[in-house]
């Protein structure tokens, strides 16, 4: 019958010629383009010794920022777990206490914060949600891990150090990202 | 009956209607209100966001009224025609309304229990400005605790006068009210005593804003992370009909239910809403209706899924 979309092919069942019987020919036209390839430039490189070059819009693992004078930015108004597509973020607020102005900024703050980066897409719609200027995506890798329970970063991991040192620097996503690919 | 024209749709009222009512009766292109509230007497005429233009006064009078009115204070002529969204000019007003309404309400929705069911978020959402204009201090107060459950944070407070009548109203002895004048005043119980009565809860619901919040709520979860269920108990001082907002299996609130102008359909008693918050004491009655555009339609179905085969064990 008359094919209705000429997508069939017509199958051949041709004897093969001597020379395709060797196989020898084949083989050695299989093996050129392997021994190409020892020659080339090659594409792995040797991780963690040598790291890759990111983007300067890399998304990798989120921190939470400090203010300059230490507190917590994050207020846990919840906003990056709403705008997150994954669900990887959740937390607990609680009512900050007298005396604990310096370690909060706001009058409520996350007593925990988890994202678990398992679930996380890094597509950075928290830091697009944040109201305080506390949640951002930065360069560094998500690390890998044998045990599951690892990727549920808590408020520890993802809190930035009071130190000058052990800040995380996010300057390329503060500036770089809003005005745009320069 | 009076014949009313709204934005160019008609509807015979009776007379003593509001036009505020009267576009409700009709459904849409309902002026917003943040004061005005159909189940306490005399309430509204304060915070101005209702403003309508009056464009023919009446078929006796065709004038139109000079200015723009306050379409909750306002009764229905025959023959009167109101543009509200209509018109560009009351469109204007209302961002005017809005921003100052917002001279000094902080910027703390993030903290504030109130945000994703505030009114003025919505409001500024739809007429407002995306900064502010002003430049001056914000007037600040300490926060408050009205009683043990309920706490008043003044600085949000626009003075819409609606929790000062559910005092009048609803319970025997008022013991709260509007002290001071003009910027400077405030909601207060004057000399810090407790609001002890069996229905002072309320309050919490009428608040348009984040004034007067629930303390046992208080920083428990955000609003769009709840789901609202329509549940009810037999209770002896009050209905007993109410929303509870669940999160997961937990009660973390239990609040009046809300009719679609986001006012309480019967008011409710302080056991229910403080005391009550196991799921035993309760029963459910479905789902609440959520609007679609509301952040607490978020990761929630406004619907149950119907169930394709209930008693699948009895079916194999």
């Amino acid at each position: 019958m008359q094919s209705l979309t000429n997508r069939s092919k017509v199958v051949s069942n041709k004897q093969m010629t001597l020379s395709e019987k060797l196989y020898i020919p084949a083989i050695l036209a299989g093996l050129q383009v392997t021994i190409q390839h020892f020659f080339k430039k090659k594409v792995t490189i040797n991780y963690p010794e040598e790291t890759r070059e990111h983007s300067k819009f890399f998304r990798g693992r989120h921190v939470l920022k400090r203010d300059d004078q230490g507190r917590e930015n994050c207020t846990a108004c919840g906003l990056c777990a709403v705008a997150c597509p994954a669900e990887a973020i959740t937390m607990v607020a609680e009512e900050r206490k007298k005396g604990e102005e310096h370690l909060y900024r706001e009058e409520k703050y996350a007593a925990e914060y988890d994202i678990n980066m398992l679930r996380c897409i890094f597509c950075g719609l928290c830091e697009e949600a944040c109201p305080k200027d506390a949640i951002y995506l930065t360069n560094r890798i998500s690390l890998s891990n044998y045990d599951r329970n690892q990727f549920i970063y808590t408020k520890d991991m993802l809190l930035e150090g009071n130190e000058e040192d052990l800040r995380i620097n996010i300057d390329n996503r503060r500036n770089g990202v809003r005005e745009g690919a320069n | 009956m009076l014949k009313v024209t709204i934005d160019d749709i008609s509807i015979e009222v009776p007379p003593g209607t509001t036009i505020l009512q009267a576009a409700r009766m009709i459904g849409q292109n309902v002026p917003p209100a943040m004061c005005y509230y159909s189940k306490l007497e005399g309430s509204g005429g304060k915070c101005r966001t209702c403003l309508v233009k009056v464009t023919k006064g009446s078929e006796k009078d065709p004038r139109p009224m000079p200015k723009l009115v306050a379409s909750c204070r306002t009764g229905v002529m025959d023959g009167m025609e109101v543009r509200n969204e209509t018109s560009p000019e009351v469109i204007d007003a209302r961002k005017g309304v809005t921003e100052f309404l917002l001279i000094n309400h902080p910027l703390d929705c993030p903290v504030c229990d109130q945000a994703g069911e505030c009114k003025l978020q919505d409001l500024s959402y739809e007429h407002g400005l995306a900064k502010s204009r002003y430049e001056f201090k914000r007037r600040e107060f300490e926060k408050r605790d009205i009683g043990d459950k309920i706490q008043l944070h003044m600085n949000r407070c626009i003075l819409c006068y609606r929790c000062t009548q559910v005092a009048d109203q609803l319970t025997p002895e008022r013991v709260h009210g509007v002290l001071n004048r003009g910027e400077v005043s405030e909601i207060s119980t004057y000399i810090e005593q407790a609001v002890d009565n069996d229905f002072s809860g309320n309050m919490i619901d009428v608040c348009p804003v984040g004034a007067l919040t629930d303390k046992t709520f208080r920083f428990k979860s955000r609003v769009w992370f709840t789901k609202p269920m329509l549940a009810h108990r037999e209770c002896t001082t009050c209905s007993g009909k109410v929303t509870l907002w669940f999160q997961g299996s937990e009660v973390l609130r239990v609040t009046t239910r809300k009719d679609k102008w986001n006012e309480a359909e019967a008011f409710i008693c302080n056991d229910c809403r403080f005391e009550k918050k196991k799921t035993e004491d309760w029963t459910i009655d479905g789902p609440a209706h959520i609007d679609t555009h509301s952040v607490i339609a978020q990761n929630h179905l406004p619907f149950e899924l119907p169930v394709v085969q209930k008693n699948l064990p009895d079916a194999l």
